[in-house]
């Protein structure tokens, strides 16, 4: 599902298997049980990069699985939908940098995932970034409109990312400012990430004032991904 | 006043009232909340809207002659004014709320709140030979309601950009418009933004988007403006077609 590897002072969280890193119920606990490794290892000093294998960053929620529970596949998505909010506030409180190489299509959920990261560097030959829920009749949640506007900035970005389906290659995403840098080859892009991550260890920040510093920033963002708990507490 | 027409899985809403220039004043007000409310009643999955108007206005904002007739300069000419600010205020929501994709097809002037009519539209395209966009307020000596601000800020992604617009009353082409953001592309003639706009159109209702999902997505972009509004999430069961 996935793997936690250190190298030096870089952790390197990898979407394993060669399928599409839907976000199930497993896929997400392995996510968020990573991250809490990261979070009580991490030295003054760290990063962390996430990655995957194969032609796939993350294809979104499992919706298979939601399926597979019989018609009322309500309850399945909002499980998945609840733990991955979870990810994004461990993303957003996380005391070091974080940087997603993606290597593969990101899509729905699995675009939510990698724009939660402070950096992304994506492969330029294959691979788009796509909020697909429009073409599938999925709705979206508030909070996961909310991580798209607090990480991309133009207003006919926005239109287009979340209102047109639209499909980004590495070149337009990094146009709109929400891709670092785009390179050939997934290997490449691996390395990109970790070139970055080296650069942002040698300023020696501390983590947690990184932690609390990004937190500030995403504010609106942290209220809007603790709203909708509440929110959709209250209808139960 | 208004005139609304389904030609295929789009629905043609035309500013027909409000004299040459499309003022809004309350029955044109109303007969525009009358289409947007039967184009809601109507809409299937995969509609779109094309807002136009004719002639060399696309609206020039409230009918300002009409609150002045009350009385120039006195509170009764004030309270028309209010007047048509609160009643236009839902034809906005209407909008943002409209669960189908929007286009405004520009070809004529669109000021003030003729402006604000046009940016409530999800696409919007312009001439660029002729007309211009144009916050007028500060010209006039007036300020901007709310929900005229939170539009703007919705829709108008630069702070330079919403500087030169909101204070600085600058009347915008449709080229520098699109440089600056604010509307989606410019065309060399009133029927090459039309032609545009049924292409455009028809390329969105190709996707046949479920119209309520398009909605709540539209209304959770902008939350600053839909508070405003008064528009609320409501949760959106998903369908089988996944």
């Amino acid at each position: 599902m996935c793997s936690l590897e250190k190298r030096g002072n870089l952790f390197i969280l990898t979407l394993t298997g060669s399928d599409e890193h839907r976000l199930n119920p497993t896929l997400l606990d392995a996510i968020k049980s990573a991250l809490h490794r990261v979070r009580s290892e991490a030295t003054a000093s760290s990063a962390l990069i996430t990655t995957a294998h194969g032609k796939f960053f993350s294809n979104g929620l499992d919706l298979d699985w939601a399926k597979s529970g019989g018609p009322e596949i309500n309850p399945r998505i909002q499980l998945m939908g609840s733990k991955l909010r979870s990810i994004v506030k461990d993303l957003i409180s996380l005391p070091l940098p974080t940087i997603a190489a993606v290597t593969g299509h990101a899509s729905a959920a699995g675009m939510i995932f990698v724009v939660s990261h402070d950096y992304v560097v994506m492969r330029r030959d294959r691979g788009f970034l796509y909020m697909s829920e429009l073409d599938v009749d999925l709705p979206i949640p508030p909070w996961a409109t909310a991580v798209i506007r607090a990480k991309i900035g133009p207003a006919a970005a926005l239109r287009d990312v979340l209102l047109r389906s639209a499909k980004l290659t590495a070149a337009e995403a990094a146009k709109l400012g929400i891709v670092e840098s785009a390179h050939d080859g997934a290997e490449e892009t691996v390395r990109a990430a970790v070139r970055l991550g080296e650069e942002l260890l040698r300023r020696k920040w501390d983590g947690h004032v990184y932690g609390q510093i990004r937190m500030e920033m995403f504010s609106d963002l942290l209220r809007a991904l603790d709203f909708s708990e509440n929110h959709v507490a209250s209808r139960l | 006043m208004c005139t609304l027409e389904k030609r295929g899985d789009i629905f043609y809403l035309t500013l027909t009232g409000g004299g040459e220039e499309h003022r809004l004043n309350p029955t044109v007000i109303a007969s525009l909340r009358s289409a947007l409310r039967e184009a809601r009643e109507q809409s299937t999955r995969g509609s779109a809207l094309i807002t136009v108007a004719d002639g060399k206005f696309f609206s020039n904002g409230f009918d300002l002659a009409w609150a002045q007739a009350a009385g120039p300069g006195t509170a009764a000419a004030r309270d028309r004014l209010d007047h048509m600010v609160s009643l236009f205020k839902p034809v906005v929501a209407d909008l943002v709320s409209l669960p189908m994709p929007t286009i405004a097809a520009l070809t004529g002037h669109a000021a003030a709140a003729g402006m604000v009519l046009a940016l409530s539209h999800d696409y919007v395209l312009m001439r660029s030979d002729r007309g211009v966009l144009y916050m007028s307020e500060l010209d006039i000596g007036l300020t901007f309601p709310d929900y005229f601000t939170a539009i703007m800020r919705s829709k108008v992604g630069s702070p330079a950009a919403r500087r030169d617009v909101m204070l600085k009353a600058a009347k915008l082409r449709a080229t520098e418009a699109v440089a600056m953001g604010i509307i989606d592309s410019a065309y060399d003639s009133a029927q090459a933004v039309l032609e545009a706009a049924v292409r455009l159109g028809g390329e969105l209702v190709k996707r046949k988007w479920n119209g309520e999902i398009y909605a709540e997505i539209r209304k959770a972009l902008y939350p600053e403006l839909c508070g405003m509004l008064g528009l609320t999430n409501k949760v959106v069961v998903a369908s089988s077609r996944l």
